[in-house]
């Protein structure tokens, strides 16, 4: 199962470097990462989406994380109220007859061409995985040059009302 | 921990007065180790460490100049496992830090706290393959508990310090730090400074009071309850709180293989150690337990054998300082993120009501009377457990006695009968071959008044045998007992049990004379080929003040018994009774 596990970590070098590597020792499966700075300076943020076996697994992922001296919070917000966004850039061949077709499929995704060349475009969209995989799809018929995609990022919404915390992986006091 | 804050407090002003003097990150160096209180650190020296050198050969801490890195470090984990206080290594760059890694990963395996300082090529030419470069940090991060490169002088203090605090507080384990060689020679004016920002680190000692409720209540229906008791219980000095908890609600009590010692094998209620080469009772009891109380284990997977069989109808309570030990190889009902001795503390303060279980003990006390250790009683050498029962008796179960990793540690640990705390030292999670001579080493130094009985096979003393200088030069009285059976005894055992007796490469035929190789050093030696022979050396020499080596010629086919072959559960024992 798919699970969002996001980490603040003091942004000391090498940080990056511990964490993937305690992922690999441990056998954590990592579909994407990403990192950034946040609101705090010195801190970031790291959020990650795993694939794991059952509760048991993503419950060492969080603990093993939460092991690392440099490791501030770790949270698995998977079953929170959050929003995931993911930036992808996507470079399809093109002729003149076919523009203005793609223009036309990626307006509802509300995304953008950012560069034009004589045969193909560069397309920004922004989205969450799903949304973006709908547009790959849709535009895979036209030819796909190159895909780069950061990988999602993920914050909890203000309001938390509606939704049970029971996923939470706490023993401590 | 209290008494040493305390000791500190009192030498910072002296400290501040002296570091905020002009001086160079190697003298600077010496002055954090003192401000934590160093007194002895075990090491080798080379390039990139020379400044350090330097430094201490100005400002001195004891230093043991080990023949071998590995050895240097080994001995810092027998010496911290015996003290309580963190082992402190210093190493040069390159293949200084690289001969350390078996030592990093044993300490870690094992919770040793120690402090590791290794050199590093100077700042302007890391990332360029200079001569013995070495990425250290890279290659001792997922064996470290966390590690440093010193990027500034100023930042010394402020790491060491750390370093110390993260080595020895919650679950020990070894940190590195790397020095390059030109922060070492920066001179600058640093101020120490006690206080600790780790926001990152807070390890929780107290228990949680709900989970302590749900123990109780498991504890008052529990029918057929057990202990297994770690090496939790000897890093958190619970061991009187132990005892004190197990006689009041009379439950019987497992001992992992690295927590000997931490309940007494005398006590009636011990049922021995558990695990692969455990007692049938202590393997019976984890098997058939209803309530499972684990104090300070990680439920390693030579104590569970198969997980799928493992404490099939327990309930499971575990206390660990480390959270992550906690489900991670065995699903836990009860968990109990707390400080051994804080939660025995805790359950004791509380009046927890006794279980109902008479027939339970009484049907443990007949396995344990039905189904003892035995011997092979065959003539042809030394029976390898007489021999221990043997050094038990003449060191009077009071000695340090450390090992390597197979068949002559498994014997250590089911004869010698540990009673107490801190005289056991062995690699346990690691299964260092090579260790347990020169960890005797550390532990004499700790221990300079203590009988120090190093126990090894006739391999793995072949690994770090170097150390008989160091011996030799110290004068330390370890006595050295080889358990020579011209083989990697275990492998030879695995290939006999499992692969047909194909004995592919475990078998020695050439060994050098230990009683001259000893002799070399200018130290006493000893070959012993009986029973007889064997009693009237050890009488004489293992009470006496000097070092001295024993060639002990123990059986050559003896197996370690019983046993639980890999992929089986506790309750599929073999080799329970003499065949």
């Amino acid at each position: 199962m798919k699970r969002i596990v996001t980490a603040t970590v003091l942004n000391q070098s090498g940080v990056l470097n511990r964490i993937t590597g305690l992922f690999t020792r441990r056998q954590f499966n990592i579909e994407s990462i990403t990192v950034g700075a946040t609101e705090t300076e010195g801190v970031s943020k790291m959020t990650f989406v795993i694939h794991v076996d059952d509760d048991r697994t993503v419950e060492q992922v969080v603990k093993q994380l939460n092991k690392q001296i440099d490791v501030l919070k770790v949270n698995d917000i998977t079953e929170q109220a959050i929003v995931t966004r993911e930036l992808a850039l996507l470079k399809v061949m093109t002729t003149p007859q076919t523009r203005a077709e793609i223009n036309v499929i990626i307006e509802p995704f509300r995304a953008t061409i950012i560069d034009v060349a004589r045969d193909s475009v560069t397309i920004q969209v922004v989205g969450n995985f799903e949304k973006i995989e709908a547009m790959i799809e849709l535009l895979r018929p036209y030819g796909i040059k190159e895909v780069a995609r950061t990988g999602q990022t993920a914050i909890k919404r203000g309001s938390q009302r509606f939704v049970s915390e029971s996923k939470q992986v706490s023993i401590l006091n | 921990m209290s008494q040493n804050a305390k000791a500190a407090d009192l030498k910072v002003d002296d400290q501040k007065t002296k570091a905020a003097q002009p001086m160079n990150g190697a003298d600077l160096f010496i002055e954090t180790l003192k401000n934590e209180n160093v007194e002895v650190m075990f090491g080798y020296p080379g390039g990139a460490v020379l400044p350090l050198y330097d430094a201490l050969y100005k400002n001195p801490i004891r230093h043991i100049l080990a023949r071998h890195e590995q050895a240097a470090i080994h001995a810092a984990e027998g010496y911290a496992r015996v003290s309580g206080k963190p082992g402190v290594v210093l190493a040069t760059s390159g293949p200084g830090a690289t001969n350390l890694v078996t030592g990093i990963t044993d300490a870690m395996m094992d919770s040793i706290p120690l402090v590791v300082f290794t050199g590093q090529v100077a700042t302007g030419v890391i990332g360029t393959d200079a001569f013995q470069e070495a990425d250290v940090i890279g290659i001792t991060m997922p064996i470290t508990k966390h590690n440093y490169q010193v990027r500034s002088m100023e930042d010394l203090p402020r790491i060491v310090h750390e370093a110390f605090h993260i080595a020895t507080t919650g679950r020990p384990g070894p940190v590195l730090i790397d020095i390059p060689k030109d922060i070492a020679i920066t001179v600058g004016s640093v101020e120490f400074s006690d206080e600790l920002d780790l926001p990152g680190y807070q390890p929780n000692f107290k228990p949680n009071s709900l989970q302590v409720k749900k123990l109780r209540g498991a504890l008052a229906q529990a029918k057929k309850p057990v202990i297994l008791a770690g090496a939790g219980v000897l890093f958190a000095k619970a061991s009187e709180e132990l005892l004190q908890f197990v006689e009041k609600m009379q439950i019987p009590v497992v001992n992992t293989l690295l927590g000997l010692g931490g309940f007494p094998a005398d006590h009636p209620l011990c049922l021995g150690m558990g695990g692969m080469h455990g007692t049938y009772a202590a393997n019976t009891a984890l098997y058939e337990s209803d309530l499972l109380i684990n104090i300070g284990a990680r439920f390693d997977d030579r104590l569970t054998g198969n997980l799928a069989h493992f404490a099939p109808n327990a309930t499971v309570a575990h206390i660990d300082i480390d959270p992550a030990e906690i489900g991670k190889n065995v699903p836990t009902q009860i968990p109990i993120v707390a400080d051994a001795r804080e939660a025995l503390k805790k359950i004791l303060s509380l009046d927890f009501e006794a279980p109902q279980a008479d027939e339970w003990r009484e049907k443990l006390q007949k396995d344990k009377k039905d189904y003892p250790l035995w011997n092979s009683e065959t003539d042809e050498g030394i029976s390898p457990q007489r021999l221990m029962k043997l050094i038990h008796d003449i060191t009077d179960g009071d000695a340090v006695v450390t090992t390597d990793v197979g068949q002559h540690q498994m014997w250590t640990a089911q004869y010698y009968g540990f009673n107490k705390p801190d005289q056991w030292v062995t690699s346990g999670g690691l299964g260092t071959m090579g260790f347990g001579f020169p960890s005797a080493i550390g532990a004499q130094i700790a221990k300079p008044d203590k009988t120090v009985v190093a126990v090894a096979g006739d391999a793995g003393f072949q690994m770090t045998l170097q150390e008989l200088g160091l011996v030799a030069e110290l004068k330390l009285p370890v006595k050295i007992v080889i358990y020579n059976n011209m083989a990697l005894g275990m492998v030879r055992q695995w290939q006999e049990t499992f692969y047909e007796e194909r004995y592919s490469q475990s078998l020695i035929p050439v060994q050098p004379d230990f009683v001259k190789l000893a002799e070399a050093y200018g130290l006493r030696g000893y070959v012993v080929t009986t029973e007889e022979e064997a009693e009237k050396v050890m009488r004489e020499t293992l009470t006496d003040n000097e070092p001295v080596l024993i060639d002990c010629r123990i059986k050559p086919k003896e197996m370690v018994y019983p046993m639980i072959a890999p992929g089986k559960g506790l309750h599929e024992m073999i080799g329970v009774k003499p065949q």
